[in-house]
C-alpha cells in the first residue's frame, strides 16, 4: 500500500482509541489491545456471536451490525452484547403439530406483538423479522421458513422487542416443524436407506477395499462423470 | 462497484472471455498425474513448513511446525496442586466440543440412557460446523450409490484413506441425512420431495445436500435446540486443558478451565468423546483461515499427551477459494457450491487454467502456481494476490436469480462491501481450511486408548491426505453418532479405577529429559492471540504465559 494508513477515532465502551480505517469492528477491538473471549465466533457472519450495537458521535440513534462484518467509521461508539437472556421453552418435536396453535402454545407472547418493527430494523442480516412474526401468528409456517432462513440467531431482535418476544427462537421452531412435518418426503432417500440395510452395496464396496492402488486408480479414472 | 479501477480492467477481460468459456471445459488431471503440481505448489510439500516430532506416539513423523510446537508443548497444570477427590461433575459420558460432532455424540449418548455432559470452549454450537455452506454428501439418488461415493472419496485422497472408515462414512450417509431431517433440518428440495443436490469438486455425480448456503447454520441451530430441549447438561466457556486418566490406563475425565475466571472444573467420566474440531487458527505457513476462532487443535494435544497416536498429520487442507478481497473478509470461505453451480476459475486475463471441479488439493496448487510461478494473479491494494471466481456465469448457465436463491450468504457478505457477485466475479486465493488427519480411531468411534473416543475434524483416517467437499460435514454426523452410541455402551460396562495425573508428570519429565520444557510453549493454545499488545516490559516467561492465555494482565 503506497499511502500511509488513515486512522479513525472510535470509542470502546466510551473510551477513546484510534484504529486504522478498513478494519472491521472485531479486528479494530483487537488492534486496540482487546483479546476477545465473548462476542467472537466464526468471524465470518454465520455464528451470530458478535452482535454489536453502536452509534456515532453527534448521532444518538442506535445502529446494529455483526462486528466481524462492519467496517469501523470515524466517531463510532461501540458496545457489544455478547449475551442476552431470551425465552427458550423445552419441547418434544415428535409430539407436536405443524400449526399456528402449536406455535402460540409454546410462545404465547407472540400474540402481544403490536408491530413496532424494531426487530426488522435491528436485524444485521436485513431479514423482514416483523413480517415473519406475522406469518407465525397466522400459522403460515412456510412463510416463516422462507423469510427467516438466513437467520444467524444473534439475538438482536429479541434484545429490542418491547414485548419480550424472541423472534429467532420462534422462527427456529417454525423451521423445525416444517422440516419434520411439512417438507415433502424424499422417496429416493428412504429407498436408498432400505437398500443399504439390505446389504445391496456391501459386495461392491468390499471388493474395492481389497483392490490394489493401481486397480482402484484405473477404476477411478475411468468412472463416468454424471450428468455429462 | 467497489473494485478499484485497475481490478475492474481485469474484470473486463474476464467478461470478454466469458462467452467463449461457456463452451470450454478443461480436462481434469488424472489421479496418477497430480503429483507434479502438488509437489511444486501445495503448501504440504514445502519442506521447511514441516518438521519431525521429537516426542510422543508420533515421534519421528512429520507435521507442520506450528502443530509440532503445540504437540510438544508443556502442560499448564501442576498435578501436585490438583485434588482429584474434589470432582465438580461426575458423569457417564463427557463430550468435549459442542459443534456438529459433539452435539450429535451427546444426543446419541443421551438416547442410550446414560448421563451426559457436553462442554465447550466458547458457546454451544460455536464451531466450524456453522460455517459450512456447500453441503453434506450422501449417495441417495437412484443414479448414485454408496460404492460410487466410496470411489470418489478414496480417489480424491489419492487412496490414502482407511477403507473401513470410508465404508462407514458412505453407508451411514443417507441415514444421517434422514436423522437430521427428522430433527427438523430443512434440506433444499424439489417440489416432488427429491433432494436438490449439487456436485462439489471431485464428485462424479451431484450428491451434496444443502440448505441454501446456510447449511451449517441450519444444522447447528437445530442440533443446539435439540440439546437444549432434551435438557442435556452443557458448560460453555470451559475448554479442556488436560485429560484425567485412572490407574488402569483408562481415560477417566478431564480438567476444564473457566476461560473468564481461570477456575478449574474437574469432570470424572467413564468415557470421554473428543470432538474439538480443527486447527485453522494455527495459521500454518501464515495462511489466512476459514476456521472458527476456537479452532486451535486442542483435542490433538490432549489425546497425544495420553499416548494416543495421530494419523495423516502431515497434510492440511487449503480450500482453493477463500476471499482475497476485500481485505475485511480476507480468508472468508467462498463455498465450493459456487463452482458446483457453474462458476469457473480464471486468471488476470480471463483465461481458465484448471478444471474448477478438481479436488481441493489440486485446484489450490493450480491457483498458487498461476499466481506465484506464472504471475497471472491480480494483486489487491493491500498486497494480497488472487484469481477470479467467475460467479456471474451461474445465472447465465442456470437462469437469472440462481445466485440469489442458492447463495444468499455469499451475496450478503460481498454485498456488504458493494460487490454484486451475480454481476462481478470474486477474487479468491487458497486458505487454511481443514485438518485432514487427526486422532487415530476406529469405525465405532473408539481410539487405541480405553475410555477415549473421537468424532469429527479432530479424528483422522476418514479423509486420508485430501478430503472431498461435503465429506467433513458428513463425518461429523456419522462419527458423532457412532462415537456417542459406542461411548454410552462402553460407559455402562466400564470399571473405573483411581484417578491420576501421572501421565502429565511423565510427559513433563520426558520433555525435561530432552530439554524441550524450556523451549516449548504451554498447550493447548485455547485461543489465538490477535490482540496488539505492546508488552515489551514483560519478562519472557510472563509473555509466554500471556500468549497461552494462562494469565491476564490487569
Amino acid at each position: 500500500m503506497a499511502k500511509s494508513t488513515q486512522m479513525v477515532d472510535i470509542y470502546i465502551m466510551g473510551k477513546h482509541y484510534r484504529a486504522p480505517e478498513g478494519l472491521t469492528i472485531l479486528t479494530a477491538l483487537e488492534y486496540c489491545g482487546y483479546r476477545l473471549i465473548r462476542g467472537c465466533g466464526c468471524r465470518a457472519a454465520f455464528c451470530g456471536a458478535c452482535a454489536t450495537v453502536y452509534n456515532l458521535k453527534n448521532d444518538p440513534r442506535l445502529r446494529y451490525a455483526l462486528a466481524c462484518q462492519k467496517t469501523v467509521e470515524q466517531g463510532m461508539y461501540l458496545t457489544q452484547i455478547p449475551f442476552f437472556p431470551a425465552s427458550k421453552p423445552d419441547y418434544d418435536l415428535e409430539k407436536m403439530e405443524p400449526t399456528g396453535e402449536q406455535i402460540l402454545k409454546i410462545y404465547p407472547e407472540l400474540i402481544t406483538c403490536f408491530g413496532c418493527n424494531n426487530c426488522t430494523k435491528t436485524c444485521p442480516q436485513d431479514l423482514t423479522v416483523m413480517e415473519f412474526m406475522s406469518d407465525a401468528l397466522r400459522g403460515d409456517i412456510p412463510g416463516v421458513v422462507d423469510k427467516s432462513f438466513d437467520c444467524v440467531m444473534c439475538g438482536l431482535c429479541a434484545a429490542r422487542c418491547p414485548q419480550g418476544i424472541v423472534p429467532y427462537n420462534i422462527a427456529l421452531l417454525c423451521r423445525r416443524l416444517y422440516g419434520r412435518y411439512l417438507a415433502p418426503a424424499s422417496k429416493h432417500l428412504e429407498d436408498r436407506i432400505a437398500e443399504i440395510e439390505a446389504g445391496k452395496f456391501d459386495a461392491e464396496i468390499e471388493e474395492m477395499e481389497k483392490m490394489g492402488i493401481e486397480e482402484l486408480r484405473r477404476l477411478f479414472d475411468e468412472r463416468k462423470i454424471l450428468p455429462k | 462497484m467497489s473494485y478499484p479501477a485497475y481490478m475492474e480492467e481485469s474484470i473486463r477481460k474476464v467478461e470478454a472471455t466469458r462467452e467463449r468459456r461457456l463452451e470450454e471445459e478443461l480436462p481434469r488431471i488424472p489421479v496418477g498425474e497430480r503429483m507434479p503440481v502438488l509437489e511444486g505448489f501445495h503448501p504440504d510439500f514445502i519442506a521447511s513448513g514441516m518438521r519431525e516430532l521429537l516426542i510422543g506416539p508420533n515421534k519421528g513423523e512429520r507435521t507442520p511446525n506450528e502443530l509440532a510446537t503445540l504437540l510438544e508443548g508443556n502442560s499448564c497444570i501442576n498435578p501436585d496442586k490438583i485434588d482429584l477427590n474434589k470432582i465438580d461433575y461426575d458423569v457417564d459420558v463427557l463430550v468435549i466440543g459442542a459443534g456438529g460432532a459433539g452435539a450429535s455424540a451427546a444426543l446419541l449418548a443421551y438416547e442410550s440412557g446414560v448421563n451426559v455432559l457436553l462442554v465447550t470452549k466458547l458457546r454451544l454450537g460455536d464451531a466450524n460446523t456453522v460455517g459450512f455452506q456447500g453441503g453434506t454428501q450422501a449417495a441417495d439418488r437412484p443414479e448414485d450409490s454408496p460404492a460410487r461415493h466410496y470411489l470418489d472419496t478414496v480417489g480424491g485422497a489419492r487412496f490414502t484413506n482407511d477403507p473401513k472408515l470410508v465404508e462407514a462414512l458412505v453407508k451411514d450417509a443417507p441415514d444421517a441425512i434422514r436423522w437430521l431431517e427428522r430433527l427438523g433440518v430443512n434440506w433444499d428440495k424439489k417440489p416432488d420431495g427429491s433432494m436438490a443436490e449439487v456436485a462439489l469438486a471431485g464428485e462424479s455425480v451431484p450428491r451434496c445436500h444443502c440448505a441454501r448456503d446456510y447449511t451449517g447454520v441450519e444444522v447447528m441451530r437445530v442440533l443446539r435446540d435439540e440439546v437444549r430441549c432434551r435438557n442435556i447438561d452443557y458448560v460453555e466457556f470451559a475448554p479442556a486443558i488436560e485429560l484425567i486418566m485412572d490407574d488402569k490406563g483408562q481415560v477417566a475425565g478431564a480438567i476444564l478451565v473457566n476461560l473468564e475466571t481461570n477456575e478449574l472444573i474437574l469432570v470424572r467420566a467413564k468415557a470421554v468423546i473428543m470432538a474439538t474440531g480443527g486447527i485453522g487458527r494455527l495459521h500454518i505457513q501464515g495462511y489466512p483461515t476459514t476456521n472458527h476462532y476456537g479452532a486451535t487443535a486442542d483435542g490433538l494435544v490432549l489425546a497425544y499427551r495420553v499416548g494416543c497416536p495421530l494419523v495423516d498429520i502431515d497434510t492440511m487442507q487449503y480450500h482453493p477459494t477463500c476471499a482475497a478481497y476485500p481485505q475485511q473478509v480476507l480468508g472468508l470461505l467462498v463455498t465450493e457450491k459456487v463452482r458446483g453451480l457453474g462458476a469457473q476459475v480464471v486468471n488476470i486475463n480471463g483465461e481458465q487454467f484448471a478444471n474448477p471441479l478438481e479436488p481441493r488439493d489440486v485446484l489450490a496448487a493450480c491457483i498458487i502456481q498461476e499466481c506465484k510461478e506464472r504471475g497471472k494473479g491480480v494483486t489487491t491494494p493491500t498486497g494480497e494476490v488472487g484469481v477470479w471466481l467467475d460467479s456471474p456465469m451461474i445465472d447465465i448457465v442456470r437462469g437469472a436469480g440462481t445466485v440469489a436463491q442458492n447463495l444468499p450468504a455469499m451475496v450478503r457478505q460481498f454485498g456488504r462491501f458493494n460487490i454484486d457477485i451475480a454481476r462481478e466475479p470474486m477474487l479468491i486465493y487458497p486458505g487454511l481450511h481443514y485438518q485432514n488427519g487427526g486422532i487415530k480411531f476406529s469405525p465405532d468411534g473408539s481410539t487405541p486408548i480405553p475410555g477415549l473416543f473421537a468424532a469429527g475434524e479432530c479424528e483422522g483416517g476418514v479423509h486420508g491426505k485430501n478430503r472431498l467437499g461435503g465429506n467433513s460435514t458428513l463425518d461429523i454426523f456419522v462419527f458423532g453418532r457412532r462415537a456417542g452410541g459406542t461411548a454410552a455402551k462402553y460407559a455402562k460396562k466400564a470399571k473405573p479405577g483411581t484417578l491420576t495425573l501421572d501421565h502429565v508428570r511423565r510427559w513433563q519429565a520426558d520433555l525435561k529429559k530432552l530439554g524441550l520444557d524450556k523451549l516449548r510453549p504451554i498447550s493447548p493454545m485455547l485461543l489465538p492471540n490477535y490482540a496488539r499488545q505492546p508488552y515489551d516490559y514483560l519478562s519472557e516467561y510472563t509473555k509466554q504465559m500471556l500468549a497461552a492465555g494462562q494469565i491476564k494482565i490487569c
